[in-house]
């Protein structure tokens, strides 16, 4: 008896803990991700580059564009940690100052995919129908498409520059967010709390945004953390083949392409800001896998199945 | 049960006008390669102002589908729905909105039925914001505080999730959003079935508390007769999408008409040993037929034990008993519709 009498959770003490998704709260939230060690190092590390990308300029030792012809290709040293690339400017200063408009595309296209995915994944589940066929299909045509060709047609249409790498990006990942929000809803709709706003004479617009939104928002918290990973490898990306932000700003991705050629000679000019792309989209990721985890491990496969995009 | 039996004291001034008044009331559900599941095949029905009208009938019979048609929560696909007389079947969103502050709902599952995202104060206060009731922040907040009070909870629930309550205080908290919009008729769908049995009765006697001081009107919705012949003014039985019997609880459970109520009746067991020991059970053979191709004639002649030749060609009528106890069975008399030429020579009284 005394072994039955040790097991930890009997009923009632079990009705005392909490169910993950009712443990919610923002704080709460916070809490059980820094419990997660690896999810605690990975939010370090956001903060640092958000800090950096905050500060940048005032944080860098050198100007961004300040030229040295005597220090060209110098290695790592003290005087530039980081090295200098081919036009003897500071490695270090270009990638803390390439921080902003990396994070900047990043989080303004996932703002707009969120935005426009949410919206249409909500109205698509909510009424079902010509609609939800409508707009899941032509997500569905969006989704063919590989992911950087997409990007590259959007910004062939509207050209180069660091505002059309951002609505690309929000482009394609859109229907990511559309689905992973609309296959949510599917089930939330039909959850007889729904049924008793109706009863209570609550109208669509009502029920839509009080009750079926809150109610799928964790598996749309996670898959931000994860599209902020992809979308500033997207940005990256971009860059490196010339179309997201325009030299002469320091971009990492652009900064990859320039080191391309001296990888030979002077591997820092690359792998410095090749380190930092690494850096945060790995912390994203881990963030991501953390919050999924924390919010509800039940929505693990829908949101897999819905992001299985690179 | 230890629900109070009604007494005539507190019983409502005797037969109201009719608040509701279904006619032909159908609910059919599209199957796709198949003909439609008539969940409410041709339902007639009335409830009295101030009156505890039972539905009862077994899983599948269509009894919530129906309680839910009446807020048009799923849309009739036939017959007519009168509110004092106003036709709601063919209401706009507007009026839709109107209709659905003058009947309100209690469901069945109360974990189930509350937002789980969304405090007891927050819920309870839906209904007055989207009817505009008690506008302002303060008003809104001393109309919750006493709509919780009169369901039985202390204010200081406003601010939990439904989550922290047990499953009495949670179906406490959907009575009070039912409330909310001071509505004429509530339609309980089975709202203490899923309680604990010590809870039923608490809530069973709020809900008769709440009838007496507001003098509200109730469809009953339940699986069992015991549950709701007590509180039942009158009771209506259903099987398989249709009304078989309606009458008073007390002539309905006294000398029921139909074979069905007698066969729900036999499986009530009686509190009393000598005649619990006389009772004698009726069990019904075979499953409930598929309410997608139910039976020609009575719905319930492949389960009568009574059943005789006209049941398979004449489609059985609520016909009047006398003191508006009513029955749909050809033992009272062969009256209805017939299904086909037999059917047809084997009324009654062909008209």
């Amino acid at each position: 008896m005394t072994a039955l009498d040790d097991t930890p959770a009997g009923p009632a003490e079990a009705g005392q803990v909490a169910a993950p998704d009712e443990a919610v709260g923002a704080r709460g939230l916070l809490r059980a991700l820094l419990r997660n060690r690896l999810a605690a190092a990975a939010l370090v590390v956001l903060a640092i580059f958000v800090v950096v990308a905050v500060l940048g300029e005032r944080l860098a030792p050198y100007g961004r564009n300040e030229v040295s012809s005597a220090d060209k290709l110098r290695a790592p040293s003290l005087e530039h940690p980081f090295g200098t690339d081919q036009l003897g400017r500071d490695v270090l200063s270009r990638v803390l100052i390439g921080a902003e408009p990396s994070l900047r595309v990043g989080l303004v296209a996932v703002g707009i995919a969120l935005v426009a995915g949410v919206v249409l994944g909500l109205v698509a589940g909510y009424y079902r129908g010509l609609v939800d066929d409508v707009v899941m299909r032509c997500m569905d045509v969006l989704f063919a498409f590989p992911a950087i060709l997409l990007a590259i047609a959007v910004m062939a249409i509207r050209g180069r520059g660091a505002t059309n790498a951002m609505i690309a990006i929000g482009v394609v990942y859109t229907p990511i967010f559309a689905r992973v929000t609309r296959a949510s809803v599917l089930t939330v709709r039909e959850q007889v709390f729904v049924r008793a706003a109706r009863s209570i004479g609550a109208g669509d617009l009502r029920i839509m945004t009080r009750h079926v939104l809150p109610n799928v928002a964790a598996p749309i918290i996670v898959q931000t953390s994860i599209s902020l990973a992809f979308a500033i490898l997207a940005e990256a990306a971009l860059s490196f083949i010339g179309l997201g932000t325009q030299p002469p700003e320091p971009s990492w991705g652009r900064m990859l392409a320039d080191g391309r050629g001296f990888i030979q000679d002077a591997w820092w000019m690359a792998v410095f800001p090749g380190l930092a792309i690494f850096a945060v989209v790995l912390s994203f990721n881990v963030t991501g896998d953390a919050l999924r985890d924390a919010l509800d491990p039940r929505q693990r496969s829908a949101i897999e199945s819905a992001a299985g995009r690179g | 049960m230890t629900a109070p039996a009604r007494t005539p004291a507190d019983a409502p001034p005797a037969p109201g006008e009719v608040l509701l008044r279904a006619e032909g009331l159908a609910v059919h559900f599209p199957q796709r390669g198949g003909p439609p599941v008539r969940a409410v095949d041709g339902v007639d029905l009335e409830v009295r102002r101030g009156e505890t009208l039972g539905l009862v009938g077994e899983s599948g019979c269509g009894k919530s589908t129906l309680g839910l048609a009446l807020l048009r929560l799923v849309e009739p696909t036939a017959g007519r729905i009168e509110l004092d007389g106003t036709d709601v079947t063919a209401l706009g969103r507007r009026e839709l909105r109107g209709l659905r502050r003058r009947v309100a709902m209690v469901f069945q599952d109360p974990y189930a039925s509350l937002d789980p995202r969304q405090t007891i104060g927050r819920i309870v206060a839906e209904p007055l914001e989207v009817h505009g009731l008690a506008p302002g922040r303060a008003a809104r907040r001393a109309r919750v505080d006493e709509l919780l009070a009169m369901v039985g909870l202390d204010p200081s629930f406003r601010d939990r999730r439904p989550h922290e309550l047990s499953g009495g205080q949670r179906q406490r908290v959907g009575v009070a959003r039912a409330l909310a919009g001071e509505p004429e008729l509530i339609v309980c769908d089975e709202p203490i079935s899923s309680l604990d049995v010590s809870i039923q009765a608490q809530v069973l006697n709020l809900l008769v508390r709440l009838q007496r001081e507001l003098g509200l009107t109730y469809l009953f919705v339940a699986h069992d007769l015991a549950a709701v012949q007590h509180v039942s003014d009158r009771v209506a039985v259903m099987y398989l999408g249709r009304i078989v019997e309606v009458g008073d609880t007390a002539r309905v459970t006294g000398d029921p008409a139909h074979p069905y109520t007698r066969a729900l009746l036999s499986a009530v067991p009686v509190p009393d040993p000598p005649a619990e020991r006389v009772r004698r059970r009726i069990v019904l053979s075979g499953d409930v037929p598929s309410p997608a191709a139910p039976p020609s004639g009575c719905r319930f002649r492949t389960r009568c034990p009574d059943a005789f030749e006209p049941c398979p060609h004449v489609d059985p009528a609520l016909a009047d008993l006398g003191g508006g106890h009513r029955a749909a069975c050809h033992l009272h008399g062969v009256v209805g519709t017939p299904v086909d030429e037999a059917g047809a020579a084997l009324l009654d009284d062909p008209a």
